[in-house]
Protein backbone atom coordinates (compact mmCIF):
# COMPACT_ATOMS: atom_id res chain seq x y z
CA UNK A 1 0.00 0.00 0.00
CA UNK A 2 1.38 3.32 -0.87
CA UNK A 3 2.09 5.55 1.99
CA UNK A 4 -0.63 8.00 1.23
CA UNK A 5 -2.80 5.49 1.39
CA UNK A 6 -1.73 4.81 4.45
CA UNK A 7 -1.97 8.31 6.37
CA UNK A 8 -5.47 8.34 4.30
CA UNK A 9 -6.99 5.11 6.00
CA UNK A 10 -5.36 6.69 9.22
CA UNK A 11 -7.42 9.89 8.93
CA UNK A 12 -10.25 7.95 8.07
CA UNK A 13 -10.27 6.20 11.48
CA UNK A 14 -9.29 9.05 13.41
CA UNK A 15 -12.32 11.17 11.47
CA UNK A 16 -14.84 8.06 12.08
CA UNK A 17 -13.71 7.91 16.12
CA UNK A 18 -14.62 12.01 16.08
CA UNK A 19 -17.65 11.27 14.62
CA UNK A 20 -18.95 8.54 16.55
CA UNK A 21 -17.80 10.26 19.94
CA UNK A 22 -19.98 13.53 18.36
CA UNK A 23 -23.36 11.38 18.33
CA UNK A 24 -22.72 9.35 21.45
CA UNK A 25 -22.98 12.20 23.38
CA UNK A 26 -19.97 11.27 25.95
CA UNK A 27 -18.52 14.25 26.14
CA UNK A 28 -20.30 17.40 25.77
CA UNK A 29 -21.03 18.55 21.55
CA UNK A 30 -19.07 22.01 22.17
CA UNK A 31 -15.70 20.45 23.17
CA UNK A 32 -16.31 17.66 20.87
CA UNK A 33 -16.44 20.07 17.60
CA UNK A 34 -13.06 21.50 19.03
CA UNK A 35 -11.22 18.23 18.99
CA UNK A 36 -10.00 18.47 15.48
CA UNK A 37 -8.24 21.67 16.23
CA UNK A 38 -6.93 20.72 19.19
CA UNK A 39 -5.35 17.76 17.74
CA UNK A 40 -3.95 19.80 14.81
CA UNK A 41 -2.31 22.15 17.15
CA UNK A 42 -0.84 19.41 19.54
CA UNK A 43 0.76 18.04 15.95
CA UNK A 44 2.03 21.56 15.11
CA UNK A 45 3.39 21.95 19.18
CA UNK A 46 5.06 18.23 18.94
CA UNK A 47 6.55 18.87 15.47
CA UNK A 48 7.90 22.50 16.91
CA UNK A 49 9.06 20.56 20.30
CA UNK A 50 10.92 17.86 18.18
CA UNK A 51 12.86 20.39 15.94
CA UNK A 52 13.32 22.76 19.13
CA UNK A 53 14.98 19.65 21.13
CA UNK A 54 16.92 17.96 18.47
CA UNK A 55 18.33 21.64 17.50
CA UNK A 56 19.85 21.81 20.82
CA UNK A 57 20.80 18.40 21.11
CA UNK A 58 22.21 18.79 17.66
CA UNK A 59 25.26 16.37 17.74
CA UNK A 60 28.82 18.68 16.59
CA UNK A 61 32.15 17.14 16.28
CA UNK A 62 34.42 19.74 16.08
CA UNK A 63 37.49 17.94 17.25
CA UNK A 64 36.93 15.67 13.89
CA UNK A 65 38.09 19.01 11.54
CA UNK A 66 41.12 18.76 13.80
CA UNK A 67 41.20 14.94 13.41
CA UNK A 68 40.79 15.37 9.47
CA UNK A 69 43.57 17.98 8.70
CA UNK A 70 46.33 15.46 10.68
CA UNK A 71 44.61 12.83 8.79
CA UNK A 72 45.53 15.06 5.50
CA UNK A 73 49.26 15.71 6.26
CA UNK A 74 49.68 12.28 7.06
CA UNK A 75 47.89 11.67 3.62
CA UNK A 76 50.07 13.92 1.34
CA UNK A 77 53.47 12.97 3.48
CA UNK A 78 52.70 9.36 1.97
CA UNK A 79 51.33 10.07 -1.28
CA UNK A 80 54.23 12.81 -2.25
CA UNK A 81 57.18 10.14 -0.72
CA UNK A 82 55.71 7.71 -3.58
CA UNK A 83 55.16 9.91 -6.84
CA UNK A 84 51.85 10.61 -6.60
CA UNK A 85 51.32 14.59 -7.21
CA UNK A 86 49.50 15.93 -4.20
CA UNK A 87 49.94 19.64 -5.58
CA UNK A 88 48.03 22.77 -4.75
CA UNK A 89 44.28 21.71 -4.94
CA UNK B 1 28.32 -15.25 6.70
CA UNK B 2 32.28 -16.76 5.90
CA UNK B 3 34.01 -13.45 6.53
CA UNK B 4 37.01 -14.45 4.81
CA UNK B 5 35.19 -14.21 1.63
CA UNK B 6 33.26 -10.88 1.68
CA UNK B 7 34.63 -8.49 -0.80
CA UNK B 8 33.37 -4.93 -0.86
CA UNK B 9 33.30 -3.07 -4.02
CA UNK B 10 33.44 0.90 -2.81
CA UNK B 11 31.98 3.24 -5.61
CA UNK B 12 32.88 6.70 -5.68
CA UNK B 13 31.53 9.33 -8.17
CA UNK B 14 34.35 12.08 -8.21
CA UNK B 15 33.89 15.66 -10.00
CA UNK B 16 36.94 17.48 -9.61
CA UNK B 17 38.59 15.92 -6.77
CA UNK B 18 41.99 16.03 -7.96
CA UNK B 19 43.34 16.00 -4.64
CA UNK B 20 40.29 14.41 -2.63
CA UNK B 21 40.85 11.44 -4.29
CA UNK B 22 44.38 10.56 -3.39
CA UNK B 23 43.75 11.66 0.37
CA UNK B 24 40.15 9.40 0.28
CA UNK B 25 42.46 5.88 -1.28
CA UNK B 26 45.34 6.88 1.18
CA UNK B 27 43.15 6.52 3.99
CA UNK B 28 40.38 4.00 2.70
CA UNK B 29 43.90 1.79 2.67
CA UNK B 30 44.91 2.94 5.81
CA UNK B 31 41.64 1.90 7.50
CA UNK B 32 40.95 -1.58 6.04
CA UNK B 33 44.29 -3.61 6.28
CA UNK B 34 42.47 -6.68 6.31
CA UNK B 35 39.77 -6.58 3.98
CA UNK B 36 39.37 -7.70 0.65
CA UNK B 37 38.19 -4.62 -1.88
CA UNK B 38 38.50 -2.16 -4.60
CA UNK B 39 37.60 1.26 -4.76
CA UNK B 40 35.47 1.97 -8.30
CA UNK B 41 36.15 5.52 -9.15
CA UNK B 42 33.44 6.96 -11.52
CA UNK B 43 34.76 10.13 -12.91
CA UNK B 44 32.07 12.60 -15.00
CA UNK B 45 35.15 13.60 -17.29
CA UNK B 46 36.85 16.02 -14.75
CA UNK B 47 38.53 19.03 -16.44
CA UNK B 48 40.93 19.31 -13.18
CA UNK B 49 43.19 16.46 -14.08
CA UNK B 50 41.55 14.01 -11.69
CA UNK B 51 41.35 11.06 -13.94
CA UNK B 52 45.41 11.02 -14.35
CA UNK B 53 45.72 11.27 -10.38
CA UNK B 54 43.69 8.34 -10.33
CA UNK B 55 45.84 6.65 -13.07
CA UNK B 56 49.16 7.31 -10.38
CA UNK B 57 47.18 5.83 -7.72
CA UNK B 58 46.53 3.03 -10.04
CA UNK B 59 50.87 2.75 -10.03
CA UNK B 60 50.84 2.60 -6.78
CA UNK B 61 48.32 0.51 -5.33
CA UNK B 62 47.40 -1.61 -8.04
CA UNK B 63 44.74 -1.75 -11.18
CA UNK B 64 43.34 -4.60 -9.32
CA UNK B 65 42.32 -2.59 -5.94
CA UNK B 66 41.52 0.56 -7.73
CA UNK B 67 39.57 0.48 -10.95
CA UNK B 68 38.59 4.27 -12.92
CA UNK B 69 35.50 3.55 -15.01
CA UNK B 70 34.72 7.28 -16.64
CA UNK B 71 32.30 9.29 -18.01
CA UNK B 72 32.36 11.73 -20.72
CA UNK B 73 30.33 14.03 -18.58
CA UNK B 74 28.46 15.09 -15.51
CA UNK B 75 25.63 12.41 -15.82
CA UNK B 76 24.31 12.27 -12.50
CA UNK B 77 24.66 10.34 -9.25
CA UNK B 78 22.31 8.00 -9.44
CA UNK B 79 23.70 6.83 -12.87
CA UNK B 80 26.95 7.00 -11.11
CA UNK B 81 26.31 4.28 -8.94
CA UNK B 82 24.74 2.25 -11.66
CA UNK B 83 27.39 2.62 -13.59
CA UNK B 84 30.11 1.69 -11.04
CA UNK B 85 27.88 -1.47 -10.53
CA UNK B 86 28.25 -2.67 -13.17
CA UNK B 87 32.19 -3.42 -12.86
CA UNK B 88 31.40 -4.55 -8.95
CA UNK B 89 32.80 -7.58 -8.67
CA UNK B 90 32.50 -7.58 -4.74
CA UNK B 91 29.39 -8.83 -2.69
CA UNK B 92 29.22 -5.93 -1.11
CA UNK B 93 29.06 -2.59 -2.48
CA UNK B 94 29.85 0.89 -0.31
CA UNK B 95 28.77 4.25 -1.54
CA UNK B 96 30.49 7.22 -0.22
CA UNK B 97 31.09 10.92 -1.21
CA UNK B 98 34.82 11.87 -2.33
CA UNK B 99 35.53 15.02 -0.80
CA UNK B 100 36.18 13.53 2.65
CA UNK B 101 33.09 14.55 4.78
CA UNK B 102 32.96 11.10 4.62
CA UNK B 103 35.56 9.81 6.65
CA UNK B 104 37.06 6.34 5.63
CA UNK B 105 37.80 5.57 9.24
CA UNK B 106 33.84 4.41 9.24
CA UNK B 107 34.09 1.88 7.01
CA UNK B 108 35.54 -1.62 9.30
CA UNK B 109 32.21 -0.26 11.58
CA UNK B 110 29.85 -0.62 8.87
CA UNK B 111 31.28 -4.06 8.01
CA UNK B 112 31.26 -4.81 11.69
CA UNK B 113 27.67 -4.24 11.86
CA UNK B 114 26.64 -5.74 9.02
CA UNK B 115 28.57 -8.92 10.28
CA UNK B 116 26.89 -8.98 13.53
CA UNK B 117 23.47 -8.32 12.48
CA UNK B 118 23.02 -9.62 8.93
CA UNK B 119 21.76 -6.40 7.39
CA UNK B 120 21.00 -5.79 3.61
CA UNK B 121 22.23 -2.37 4.44
CA UNK B 122 23.93 -0.05 7.02
CA UNK B 123 23.51 3.66 6.37
CA UNK B 124 25.68 6.22 8.31
CA UNK B 125 23.62 9.10 10.73
CA UNK B 126 24.91 11.73 11.44
CA UNK B 127 22.32 12.42 13.93
CA UNK B 128 22.75 9.95 16.52
CA UNK B 129 25.15 10.41 19.52
CA UNK B 130 28.56 9.11 18.55
CA UNK B 131 27.85 10.98 15.00
CA UNK B 132 27.61 14.65 14.76
CA UNK B 133 28.15 17.22 12.21
CA UNK B 134 30.74 19.92 11.58
CA UNK B 135 30.56 23.05 9.87
CA UNK B 136 26.91 23.77 9.86
CA UNK B 137 25.79 27.64 11.24
CA UNK B 138 22.42 27.61 13.05
CA UNK B 139 20.29 27.98 9.91
CA UNK B 140 21.38 25.44 8.57
CA UNK B 141 20.88 23.02 11.48
CA UNK B 142 17.63 24.31 12.15
CA UNK B 143 16.90 23.36 8.38
CA UNK B 144 18.10 20.27 8.82
CA UNK B 145 16.36 19.49 11.97
CA UNK B 146 13.20 20.40 10.64
CA UNK B 147 13.60 18.58 7.17
CA UNK B 148 14.20 16.10 9.36
CA UNK B 149 11.17 15.91 11.62
CA UNK B 150 8.99 16.20 8.62
CA UNK B 151 10.10 13.32 6.89
CA UNK B 152 9.57 11.34 10.02
CA UNK B 153 6.39 12.56 10.56
CA UNK B 154 5.19 12.08 6.91
CA UNK B 155 7.16 8.95 5.79
CA UNK B 156 8.01 6.64 8.58
CA UNK B 157 11.47 6.04 7.09
CA UNK B 158 12.89 3.77 9.62
CA UNK B 159 16.09 5.71 9.45
CA UNK B 160 17.50 8.58 11.45
CA UNK B 161 19.27 10.52 8.43
CA UNK B 162 17.41 9.85 5.08
CA UNK B 163 19.93 12.29 2.85
CA UNK B 164 22.95 10.23 3.95
CA UNK B 165 25.14 9.17 0.88
CA UNK B 166 27.16 7.08 3.24
CA UNK B 167 25.92 3.68 3.01
CA UNK B 168 26.72 -0.09 2.67
CA UNK B 169 24.51 -2.29 0.73
CA UNK B 170 24.43 -6.12 -0.51
CA UNK B 171 24.78 -6.27 -3.95
CA UNK B 172 22.17 -7.72 -4.68
CA UNK B 173 19.82 -5.19 -2.88
CA UNK B 174 21.08 -2.02 -3.95
CA UNK B 175 20.94 -3.64 -7.72
CA UNK B 176 17.23 -4.09 -7.13
CA UNK B 177 16.21 -1.12 -5.08
CA UNK B 178 18.22 1.00 -7.49
CA UNK B 179 16.37 0.08 -10.80
CA UNK B 180 13.22 1.21 -8.88
CA UNK B 181 14.54 4.63 -8.04
CA UNK B 182 13.77 7.61 -10.44
CA UNK B 183 14.67 10.73 -8.38
CA UNK B 184 17.77 12.87 -8.53
CA UNK B 185 20.06 14.73 -5.74
CA UNK B 186 20.01 14.32 -2.38
CA UNK B 187 16.19 13.13 -2.85
CA UNK B 188 17.60 9.90 -5.01
CA UNK B 189 19.42 9.50 -1.55
CA UNK B 190 15.98 9.67 0.52
CA UNK B 191 13.99 7.04 -2.49
CA UNK B 192 17.05 4.40 -2.36
CA UNK B 193 16.40 4.05 1.48
CA UNK B 194 12.62 4.56 2.12
CA UNK B 195 12.02 2.02 -0.85
CA UNK B 196 14.40 -0.38 0.73
CA UNK B 197 12.26 0.39 4.17
CA UNK B 198 9.27 -0.63 2.31
CA UNK B 199 10.40 -3.92 1.11
CA UNK B 200 11.13 -4.61 4.47
CA UNK B 201 15.13 -4.79 4.13
CA UNK B 202 16.77 -4.98 7.45
CA UNK B 203 18.82 -1.87 7.97
CA UNK B 204 21.14 -0.70 10.42
CA UNK B 205 22.48 2.43 11.01
CA UNK B 206 26.09 3.25 12.68
CA UNK B 207 26.65 6.76 13.73
CA UNK B 208 29.11 8.78 11.47
CA UNK B 209 30.56 12.39 11.54
CA UNK B 210 30.18 14.85 8.61
CA UNK B 211 32.79 17.63 8.46
CA UNK B 212 31.42 20.01 5.80
CA UNK B 213 34.51 21.37 4.35
CA UNK B 214 33.33 23.05 1.30
CA UNK B 215 32.33 26.76 3.41
CA UNK B 216 28.76 27.89 1.17
CA UNK B 217 28.17 24.83 -0.22
CA UNK B 218 25.49 23.93 2.26
CA UNK B 219 23.43 26.94 1.68
CA UNK B 220 20.01 26.10 1.62
CA UNK B 221 18.18 28.08 -0.51
CA UNK B 222 14.19 28.55 -1.50
CA UNK B 223 14.69 26.67 -4.64
CA UNK B 224 16.13 23.54 -2.46
CA UNK B 225 13.43 23.62 0.14
CA UNK B 226 10.98 23.25 -2.69
CA UNK B 227 12.81 20.59 -4.01
CA UNK B 228 12.72 18.72 -0.54
CA UNK B 229 8.82 19.45 -0.41
CA UNK B 230 8.20 18.09 -3.77
CA UNK B 231 10.56 14.72 -3.05
CA UNK B 232 8.57 14.06 0.13
CA UNK B 233 5.30 14.42 -1.46
CA UNK B 234 6.76 12.28 -4.58
CA UNK B 235 7.74 9.70 -1.48
CA UNK B 236 4.59 9.48 0.07
CA UNK B 237 2.79 9.32 -2.72
CA UNK B 238 5.06 6.51 -4.74
CA UNK B 239 6.64 3.88 -2.15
Amino acid sequence: MKHVLKLLSLLVVISALWIGLLQASIIPQSHTWLLPIYFIVSLGCYGLLMVGVGLMRFPTCPQEALLLQQDIAEAKDFLKQKGVDVGSD
Amino acid sequence: MDAAKNKYSIIVPTYNERLNIALIVYLIFKHLPDEDFEIIVVDDGSPDGTQEIVKQLQKLYGEDRILLRPRAKKLGLGTAYIHGLKHASGNFVVIMDADLSHHPKYLPSFIQKQLETGASIVTGTRYVTGGGVHGWNLMRKLTSRGANVLAQTLLWPGVSDLTGSFRLYKKSVLEDVISSCVSKGYVFQMEMIVRASRKGCHIEEVPITFVDRVFGSSKLGGSEIVEYLKGLVYLMITT
